[in-house]
């Protein structure tokens, strides 16, 4: 491989990467947020959301990547999620159950329809997109400082 | 509706599963913010934990539909007399930890990265004890437990992280097996709510052998969280590895909530003991009781000393227990209650002597009395008391494990609970000889007390050591200890009293 592709892997891939990354990003939050009238949800979608950003990561080389969606920001939307979820949940205490649904639930199997559903998979999608993508970059980081001491 | 009593269920988990994820944004950048959500967080905990012991005995077992939706179908959470004596264990050994830790972690780097896992593995264990659901549990105690190996690894010491990954693996075992477990289980009853599984597993009638490879798969997982003696391996590495506020909280509650707790509920409660499980019980017991006495007498670290004892004295709690008498069960529990205050105290006194002379090998130590009173008064009590000195609380349960299990006609094992009686008070008075009296050592003269909000948290728990006898009076057994007593005797009634208790 020659010195001009030291970062990240080759011609070939990275072109394919920036033609398919934003595909992968918008199917993931297509499967987030269609969760509670198809297959998927939050998890699901937010696996594929972090796997648009490791893609990314392995076709461009961590910096790209990092410049995209820095650390701080990552796990600021990480523990963002777990409180946008936990603060929906403690909103059913306005119909006096801790987790009631207390949206109006709609039509069945349209796309703003089923209450709270949707809202706790965006929180989720984001807790598990950010935990993933943070668990990618500490193991990339991790890698990387034992390879300085040495 | 908001003045209905099962409200304040809810709040076990919300209170610090909240504190974790605010601390986790904003913990970096205000620096006393975890210091003041930690205690704030277990203050409330313990708070309403008292309040819910008061409710039990006012309204009865009070069972929560989350959600709004009614228990055989929906999530239910239920506080009977078991779960408001557990609950009440484990926060009030959380927050004297957490005051404990606001001198004491000073020393490491990232603070508020400790508060958000400690109050993460605090709401998993409170969840634990809360849950009626049988995998809500299993999520609960695996936020607890992978909340654990992270502060096992605490301090990132190669020893340190090789004890964390040891921890972490052997869990993932037991976690895996009764995870095998609960689905079997689901398989066979077509549902996860405790009490309808239990009523489904009446119904059932006759114990099959399903039943009997469920059976032992928790104890095989719920062994091994509570580190009962063939599943022991990982308890001696870990617990000393961790820093000694969360040492306190691993021996003091988390094994108790996590083992000991889950294994009474399923096996008492849902599934049923029979003649079968209550002999593996004993025996299990009388063997971590023997095994853990006798490897702990040999140790020189102060922190594995105490966590081999810790494996001993989990072993009298299963003894008594598992007899299965009302006098066993009671004085099963109120040896629990016991052993987690002054094991935490013991392992709150670690630290402290970690914080001023930077050793925990007790060969290095001694004289430390005059230098360290608070610390080593405190330390005193709690030895005696675990020891089973008479006026202090560890006598008293320790006195009626004994008469429970001569009332029962156990004899063999009654002998080997005095003999290994004596043999913990002959490691905690090596602890004493060692490490507080006889010569100060040269280089130890510049060593000074610890700061003033590790010496509170000692002294609150020296008192609850102290007073900790009283439990037995009368007035204060009947509120707290004998219902959570009632709960594990009336064994699967359990299932009648909670449906009955669904609005």
């Amino acid at each position: 491989m020659s010195r001009k592709h030291e970062k990240g892997m080759s011609l070939i891939v990275k072109t394919i990467t920036r033609f398919t990354v934003g595909l992968i990003l918008l199917y993931g939050i297509y499967i987030l947020s269609h969760g509670h009238i198809s297959p998927g949800g939050g998890f699901a979608g937010g696996v594929i959301v972090a796997l648009s950003f490791i893609h990314l990561m392995l076709a461009y080389g961590k910096e790209t990547a990092l410049k995209k969606l820095p650390k701080n920001v990552a796990s600021f939307f990480e523990s963002s999620g777990a409180i946008l979820f936990l603060g929906i949940a403690l909103l059913g205490f306005t119909g006096g159950y801790f987790f009631l649904n207390f949206l109006s639930k709609g039509q069945p199997f349209r796309l703003f329809s089923a209450g709270i559903i949707p809202l706790c998979n965006i929180a989720i999608s984001f807790k598990v997109g950010a935990g993933l993508f943070t668990i990618f970059v500490a193991l990339v980081l991790l890698t990387f400082e034992i390879g300085k001491k040495k | 509706m908001m003045h209905d009593p099962t409200n304040i269920i809810p709040f076990f988990v919300i209170i610090p599963l909240a504190g974790a994820f605010i601390i986790s944004i904003v913990g970096k950048r205000l620096k006393w913010l975890p210091d003041v959500m930690g205690i704030l967080a277990t203050l409330g905990l313990l708070s309403i934990s008292i309040l819910s012991v008061r409710f039990v005995n006012l309204y009865g077992t009070l069972v929560y539909t989350v959600g709004g939706w009614k228990p055989p179908i929906g999530i239910a959470m239920v506080m009977d007399g078991l779960t408001a004596f557990f609950v009440v264990t484990i926060n009030l050994v959380a927050f004297c930890v957490a005051l404990f830790s606001i001198n004491y972690m000073e020393r490491f780097t990232s603070k508020w990265k400790f508060y958000a896992l400690f109050l993460l593995m605090l709401g998993g264990m409170n969840g634990v004890v809360v849950t009626g659901d049988v995998f809500n549990l299993f999520v609960f105690l695996e936020i607890a437990a992978v909340a654990s190996y992270a502060l096992v690894a605490f301090g990132t010491e190669k020893h340190e992280l090789e004890a964390a990954f040891k921890y972490a693996v052997m869990s993932s075992v037991g976690s895996l097996f009764i995870l095998l477990a609960i689905a079997i289980l689901y398989s066979y009853t077509s549902t996860l709510n405790m009490a309808d599984m239990a009523n489904v597993l009446i119904k059932k009638g006759e114990p099959s052998n399903i039943m009997l490879m469920v059976s032992v798969f928790f104890i095989m997982g719920f062994g091994l969280k509570s580190a009962l003696v063939p599943f022991h391996a990982w308890l001696p590495d870990a617990h000393p590895s961790a820093p000694a506020p969360i040492s306190a909280m691993l021996s003091g509650v988390l094994i108790k909530s996590l083992g000991i707790y889950a294994l009474c509920r399923m096996f008492y409660n849902v599934i049923g003991v029979s003649d079968v499980t209550t002999s593996v019980f004993l025996f299990l017991g009388a063997l971590s009781m023997i095994v853990g006495g006798i490897l702990a007498i040999g140790q020189w670290d102060f922190k594995r000393l105490l966590a081999y004892s810790s494996i001993s004295q989990i072993g009298y709690i299963v003894l008594g227990i598992a007899l299965g008498t009302p006098l066993g069960i009671l004085a099963g529990l109120f040896h629990l209650f016991n052993h987690s205050v002054f094991k935490s105290l013991l392992f709150l006194n670690s630290g402290a002597l970690e914080y001023s002379t930077g050793t925990r090998d007790l060969k290095q130590m001694g004289g430390l009395f005059k230098k360290m009173p608070i610390t080593g008064s405190t330390n005193m009590i709690a030895s005696m008391s675990i020891a089973g000195i008479p006026p202090l609380s560890g006598f008293w349960s320790k006195l009626l494990i004994i008469i429970a299990l001569v009332q029962a006609g156990r004899f063999g094992y009654a002998v080997w609970a005095v003999i290994i009686s004596v043999l913990t008070l002959a490691m905690y008075l090596k602890v004493l000889r060692y490490g507080f009296f006889g010569q100060l050592k040269e280089k130890l003269n510049k060593v000074r007390e610890v700061p003033i909000f590790m010496k509170l948290s000692m002294i609150a728990l020296a008192c609850i050591c102290i007073i900790g006898g009283m439990l037995l009076v009368y007035g204060f057994g009947r509120f707290f200890l004998n219902p959570a007593a009632d709960v594990m005797f009336e064994g699967t009634k359990y299932a009648a009293v909670t449906m009955a208790a669904v609005q």
